[in-house]
């Protein structure tokens, strides 16, 4: 607790009885100005780590005791992703993921599986993304051993029943139906197409005809191929004993028998995207969407913590200068932001971005332009900002792990993408080496505004300049391909 | 379980594990053991400190609820409250300024100006364009001239640097909410700065803050289901505040003033009218310390007046239909009482069955069985619960199907939730999940100080988080038919649709 005491701010509080409550019995000042308030150093606070074990089939274990809630959460992370399913079945990931645990076990159906589980309040669901596969299981402490099993059913036994792959396709349908229609939507996807290719697989995005093609054998092939304990990761936290939890869950997999060693070929995606301006007709909006993009790079590089502070200065907080010079000062914006994007093992795009009125639209990119040529030389970096970017990374790098859950997910993916088990760490002592030097440097180094992708949304007959002042103009076409018999849909 | 057909054998591997574990609802998460753990103090202002202690890592969480909302404007002033929010951000005569003597002259000038521009704009019968252009221009010289003073959001700047993380706030027809997290270190630095920020608020930048927050309405209008929901929203509401979106109409936010919002301010918030609820590794002795000490400093004001317009009863179904080049989307509202109603949790339990997970009767019936819907599901409390609101049901379509067809089927699942009992399952599920729900939610100080906060401010009393899964607990069959009975009438309801132009 703060004792600091200007004499000249003194202003007696009156509150004597709770005053003696405090283990000095001071009275204490009241500060007038925020900088007389001074902090203790925060209590040390030790990083649990969870314990990690590896089973002879290679299933990794992460295992996190937290009491403080009878709560158990499990999660199994698998080492594939829909980067590795092929264009023509654009789709097949969503589809998967939804049908790995609507499509029921071998012992039970979907249906039961909701019965069952909804009767406990409990959770079991599985997701395909980009770059893993996962189940998640989260239930009350008494009710683990019925929600286990059904975790562990569907980690090796999914039925992928062919009644809820149409509902499941629905769904895809249905957002492909809706893609259009709102503006934010439109700019980011054809935004990242733009940033990594089309047909990459970090951009592609499902058609009717890539969601039709997609059968009940590609998912069960898909399984078959990826779902071995030597890909997988298992992480719990919550309310259980290590050593029965170890035991549990080297009795449930213990005995499954490792699959092939392979590694998928890395996915494709463009090293630069065509630079130029590039345009989408929308006259049903009262604001334009703008995105600006190009590849960025990834985590494993020496340049991230650079890069990071970097990102602080341009978008990171209020003070940052996207947030206060586009927004605060110049009014134009609600939304605005942007950043060298990293991924863990593949390049993240850079992305700077902009909502504003269609009247503003070329005002809005004008602020864009001057903010990013100002911290690549026109006005660089200050040393007040480089400490405002590390005060405000390194006084909250305590809520990076300020709960076992958070701790938890960290290692397990670190574990996933290989990266090292301190990285968090190496984290820290990273961002407090960066200079000002180094940030003006990343900034040259991964910003190059010549090759950027430039993509408006918008209304044209409202924008306050046409867009062919800042380069020649591409109109992007995003009618939707029909299929057979929905003629009539738009 | 056996209801679901699951062979007990199945099971058998880890019962023996299961036999280790304690029953499901342990005492850790219980009303009487929060009890201890919380404190509750109103200030002589009439401020109420809520304080929770979780002392799992050395951080905290705070959460500032402010009694006051959209509901709390008139026409003129929609989107006042909201713009407040956004004012408490712009610091005090000592943060946010480097000569706070010379601004304060220039912002009053910035408002006469604005008075004097506003004048031309509204003058009868006609303005005149050349006048209007003269105060407009003297109107934004003065506002860059008031821009000179300005240190740019120096506010968030000392929260984020001193390690604050999701700092934020939001508004609602109901509340306004401030919150952020910060390194338990800093604890006086926070009383010091969120106490200020309601002390000695300083209305700068206004008008550029004024143009951020039409871009914030811009976002919504772009959107079709922004577009839905606030022609819905003005339809199913006559003459209660409910009316008008929270965002403000356009034509308000390009007129109402920084004196406005002022007076506006003045007027809610009152100490009276506001609790600051502190959740994490705190000690409950040094919060209320430190309570007395920055917000005692708050001017004790007369609790606002409460709101006089009710409702009245609908007596005519409504429809709303939106052509636009955009997919159909289906919304069909009933009103219903406020939050303070004995019956607020058959709502809730209704909700419950209709929508929650795959289980759910909409789910089952649109989205598994009849394939016509990609979502489908009915929610209380549109736009807030203060005040009688809406239960909204909501469906996207799935391609090549209509809202008529979505809305045929969510009719159907009222006329049966109306003439047929729901099940013994049914009910049990409601109940668990609830008590599942909340202990969900214990688990972490921001959301912690939400829930503690929001159950003080709303109903006065912490504790109601917790009663109200009690309240779901004994929820009937007989209590679910009555208020389907009685809500989900032809005259009590409005239609809001979205369909596709052709």
């Amino acid at each position: 607790m703060n004792r600091t005491r200007h004499l000249g701010n003194v202003i007696f509080s009156l509150v004597g009885a709770l005053c003696v409550a405090l283990p000095s019995g001071l009275i204490l000042a009241q500060a007038k100005n925020w900088k007389d308030i001074t902090f203790p150093p925060l209590k040390p606070f030790s990083i649990p780590q969870p314990a990690r074990h590896v089973l002879s089939n290679g299933i990794v274990i992460f295992l996190m005791e937290d009491h403080e809630l009878p709560l158990i959460n499990l999660t199994a992370l698998v080492r594939t992703g829909e980067r590795h399913m092929p264009a023509e079945k654009a789709g097949m990931g969503d589809i998967f993921g939804e049908v790995w645990r609507t499509g029921g076990t071998t012992t039970r159906t979907g249906d039961q599986l909701d019965d069952f589980l909804e009767t406990r309040a409990a959770k079991v669901e599985t997701s395909m993304g980009g770059s893993s596969a996962s189940v998640n299981m989260n239930c009350l402490k008494g009710d683990f051993p019925d929600v286990f099993k059904i975790f562990s059913e569907l980690l090796r036994e999914p039925a992928f029943a062919e009644a809820k792959i149409d509902i499941a396709k629905n769904n895809v349908k249905t957002q492909i139906a809706r893609r259009n229609d709102s503006p934010g939507e439109i700019v980011y996807r054809e935004s990242t197409k733009l940033g990594y290719g089309a047909q990459s697989p970090y951009a592609i995005v499902p058609e009717y005809a890539t969601v039709a093609s997609v059968t009940r054998r590609d998912l069960v092939d898909w399984q078959k191929k990826y779902v071995h304990p030597n890909r997988i990761l298992i992480g719990v936290v919550g309310d259980f004993d290590s050593k029965e939890m170890l035991a549990t869950l080297t009795k449930a997999f213990g005995s499954w028998p490792k699959g092939p060693d392979f590694t998928d070929p890395e996915p494709f995606y463009q090293k630069k995207p065509k630079p130029g301006v590039y345009f989408i007709e929308k006259n049903d909006v009262t604001k334009a969407s703008v995105h600006m993009v190009h590849l960025g790079t990834m985590r494993s590089n020496p340049d991230y913590y650079a890069i990071d502070v970097f990102n602080e200065i341009l978008s990171g907080g209020f003070a940052s200068r996207l947030f206060s010079n586009v927004r605060s000062k110049k009014g134009l914006a609600y939304s605005v932001g942007g950043g060298i994007g990293t991924g863990y093992d593949y390049p993240g795009l850079l992305r700077v971005e902009v909502d504003t009125k269609n009247s503003t639209v070329a005002a809005g990119l004008d602020a864009l332009y001057e903010e990013i040529d100002g911290l690549l030389g026109k006005k660089p970096a200050t040393e007040e900002e480089l400490k405002r970017a590390k005060d405000s990374i390194l006084n909250s790098f305590i809520f990076r792990f300020d709960s076992k859950e958070k701790v938890l997910n960290e290692q397990l993916i670190y574990a996933y993408y290989g990266y090292p088990a301190d990285f968090l760490q190496r984290y820290r002592a990273g961002i407090e080496k960066v200079t000002l030097d180094d940030v003006a440097r990343v900034a040259k180094k991964y910003i190059h505004p010549d090759q950027f992708a430039v993509l408006v949304v918008g209304k044209p007959s409202e924008f306050d300049r046409p867009l062919s002042s800042f380069g020649q103009v591409t109109k992007l076409d995003i009618t939707i391909p029909q299929p057979e018999g929905l003629k009539t849909m738009r | 379980m056996n209801r679901c057909g699951v062979p007990r054998t199945l099971l058998s591997p880890v019962v023996a594990l299961g036999l280790l574990f304690l029953p499901s609802l342990a005492a850790a998460q219980d009303l009487a053991s929060f009890e201890k753990r919380i404190t509750v103090k109103a200030l002589d202002n009439g401020l109420t400190f809520v304080v929770c202690e979780r002392p799992e890592a050395p951080v905290f969480s705070f959460f500032t609820y402010a009694a006051v909302g959209s509901a709390q404007e008139v026409s003129g002033i929609t989107g006042i409250a909201h713009m407040f929010e956004h004012m408490a951000f712009k610091g005090t005569d000592v943060i946010g300024t480097n000569n706070y003597a010379e601004e304060a002259r220039a912002l009053e000038r910035v408002e006469q100006m604005y008075t004097a521009y506003q004048a031309e704009r509204q003058r009868q019968p006609k303005p005149d364009p050349a006048r209007v252009a003269e105060a407009e221009k003297a109107w934004k010289d003065a506002i860059e001239a008031a821009g000179k003073y300005v240190v740019s959001n120096e506010f968030g700047d000392i929260v984020q640097r001193a390690g604050g993380v999701g700092l934020n706030a939001f508004t609602s027809a109901d509340n306004t909410g401030y919150f952020y997290s910060l390194p338990s270190n800093r604890l006086e630095l926070w009383a010091y700065l969120e106490s200020e920020r309601f002390l000695r608020p300083v209305f700068r930048e206004f008008y550029k803050e004024r143009d951020v927050v039409k871009e914030e309405r811009r976002l919504g209008e772009s959107e079709p289901i922004g577009r839905l929901i606030e022609q819905f929203g003005a339809t199913a509401f006559t003459a209660h505040p409910y009316h008008h979106p929270t965002i403000g109409w356009m034509s308000d936010l390009d007129s109402f003033s920084a004196t406005d919002a002022r007076k506006f301010y003045d007027t809610y918030y009152a100490p009276s009218n506001m609790t600051v609820t502190v959740v994490g590794d705190v000690k409950a002795s040094e919060v209320l310390q430190l309570a007395e000490k920055y917000f005692g400093r708050l001017p004790r004001k007369p609790a606002p007046a409460p709101l006089r317009t009710v409702e009245p009863p609908q007596n005519a179904e409504k429809e709303v239909r939106l052509h636009e080049e955009a997919q159909p989307l289906y919304a069909e509202g009933y009103h219903k009482p406020s939050a303070f109603d004995p019956d607020e949790a058959v709502y809730a339990a209704i909700s419950d069955i209709l929508s929650n997970g795959r289980v759910s009767r909409l789910y089952r019936s649109l989205v598994r069985d009849k394939k016509i819907a990609a979502f489908a599901g009915g929610f209380p409390g549109y736009p807030g619960t203060k005040y009688p609101n809406l239960f909204i049901f909501f469906a996207v379509p799935t391609p090549g199907h209509s809202g008529e067809e979505v809305r045929d089927a969510i009719r159907a699942e009222i006329v049966r939730l109306k003439t047929e009992d729901v099940t013994d399952e049914e009910l049990r599920m409601v109940k668990t999940r609830a008590k599942a729900n909340l202990i969900r939610g214990l688990g972490d100080n921001e959301g912690l100080a939400f829930g503690l906060g929001s159950a003080q401010g709303l109903h006065g009393d912490w504790r109601e988080l917790f009663r109200e899964v009690d309240r779901i607990d004994k929820v009937t069959k007989a209590d679910v038919r009555r208020i389907a009975n009685a809500t989900f009438t032809d005259s009590n309801r409005t239609v809001g649709m979205i369909i596709t132009k052709g």
